[in-house]
């Protein structure tokens, strides 16, 4: 057994959370450089030039990306071979979050309920995904997800039969009717098979991966493809002002799922996809 | 073409904005999201501030670090806030700023009001902080993030995605870069 201390998990949440709002990761700006040289509308790279340089403002002179910080996602890899001392998980990771969001003047945008909606001042608690993985290692990795993008997501339970064509299309009418609002250029996340909530997480874990890296499964890989294409071709464009530059990159996870269900999950990033991973 | 414009926002000055315009501002802008409207507008009686000739930026900020005016401080989904805009207009509302298009609604208010509504950069929060010279809570400080902050602007940069003749500018971006997939 490995002993981690759980302050050593409320430093690095802490961390995590301040580097990723106020470092935008070399993969989002590459994306960024590259939509510059891609999109034919100049207005919008106007645009794209000030996002770019947003970026260089928000790492040199340290104001956040955005202000909307986010609500903290954390996923853990938990290796099964630690043992966590001093205190529980949980309580860690939220403190953690509680730090950062106060010591890195981030915006808390956390209310205690759906309907009192009391803010808590904090930002936490976080959304905390746990998996127990193999070895002695704990992975942690914050995302800062933004309200105007998670606002846009859509699910829908296809019938096992329905072609990729089926599910393509409700893909890129998800993207069409969020139009401006998600702050495009985004990111795009499909999580496709396992059940209801499962396709939810299969949806985020795709925004997870290094932006622009596509799949590593041959068809998975062809559809991300033929989706970005498809998706640009909707004209919204950067802010929604019209462009040929709506998203940055599409993934797509995939899992076995019943005999009866193909669920589908779409969940949107915006540009300023703040994803950051430390292992312990 | 590039406006210089200076709050408070006349009808003068509305009337002579057309959509696709590239302004900067400058003067007081007052903020309001989600929380601060549902309060105004339940308000409305006694307002916490004259809304004559003013503007209202859709932005929640970050708490400003030691010695700095604010936070980052860029535009939120200003579809949200259509349904509470017909008293505020009535008001005297002559501006809006956000990300994000409006309503049909939304838009014919704004019509017959001689209105505008800006788009800022979403996400550019870090760019648009550094045009804000001040500021401070004049309303429901309660609300944390959410309170109304009165903001000094300088050539604060902005585009007219609505007019007072109706035009939009997404239905007209979006039209014109719309390909057919194969």
């Amino acid at each position: 057994m490995r002993e981690i201390e759980a302050k050593k998990i409320i430093e690095t949440v802490k961390d995590l959370c301040i580097q990723a709002n106020y470092e935008l990761s070399d993969d989002v700006l590459y994306l960024l450089n590259e939509a510059l040289k891609k999109e034919r509308s100049a207005n919008a790279r106007e645009i794209i030039r000030e996002l770019i340089s947003n970026a260089d403002i928000a790492k040199k002179v340290r104001y956040p990306i955005c202000q909307d910080t986010g609500l903290a996602l954390i996923f853990i890899e938990l290796g099964q071979d630690v043992r966590i001392t001093g205190g529980d998980l949980t309580e860690a990771v939220n403190e953690g979050v509680s730090r950062g969001y106060k010591e890195g003047y981030l915006r808390k945008s956390v209310v205690n309920d759906p309907f009192f909606r009391k803010n808590t001042n904090d930002n936490a608690p976080a959304l905390i995904h746990t998996e127990i993985i193999p070895g002695d290692k704990i992975k942690i990795t914050f995302m800062a997800k933004g309200g105007g993008c998670e606002n846009v997501g859509a699910f829908k339970m296809f019938k096992p039969g329905a072609s990729r064509e089926e599910i393509e299309e409700f893909v890129v009418e998800t993207v069409k009717t969020a139009g401006a609002n998600p702050c495009p250029p985004i990111m795009v996340g499909v999580g496709i098979g396992g059940n209801q909530e499962n396709s939810a997480l299969l949806a985020k874990k795709a925004l997870l991966r290094e932006a622009g890296k596509l799949s590593s499964n041959k068809d998975t890989h062809k559809m991300e493809k033929e989706l970005l294409v498809k998706i640009n071709d909707l004209g919204i464009g950067p802010e929604g002002l019209g462009g040929t530059m709506t998203a940055l990159s599409v993934h797509i996870e995939t899992a076995p799922c019943h005999i009866a269900s193909l669920p589908v999950t779409v969940s949107i990033d915006c540009h300023a996809h703040r994803v950051k991973h430390e292992v312990i | 073409m590039l406006k210089k414009i200076t709050t408070p926002l006349t009808d003068k000055i509305t009337r002579s904005l057309k959509t696709g315009d590239e302004a900067l501002i400058s003067g007081i802008i007052y903020t309001a999201r989600d929380a601060a409207h549902k309060r105004l507008v339940f308000d409305m009686k006694k307002p916490p501030l004259n809304l004559k000739d003013q503007i209202i930026y859709y932005c929640g900020p970050t708490p400003a670090m030691p010695g700095r005016a604010v936070g980052s401080a860029g535009p939120t989904t200003s579809s949200r806030m259509d349904g509470f805009i017909a008293v505020l207009l009535k008001a005297g509302l002559k501006g809006m700023i956000g990300k994000g298009p409006r309503s049909k609604e939304a838009r014919a208010l704004m019509k017959k009001h001689k209105a505008v509504y800006f788009v800022a950069t979403g996400g550019a929060g870090a760019l648009l902080a550094r045009h804000i010279r001040s500021s401070k809570i004049v309303a429901y400080p309660e609300l944390g993030p959410e309170a109304i902050h009165e903001f000094n602007v300088l050539d604060f940069p902005v585009i007219v995605a609505n007019d007072t003749k109706g035009r939009d500018i997404f239905e007209e971006g979006i039209k014109k870069y719309r390909r057919k997939s194969k």
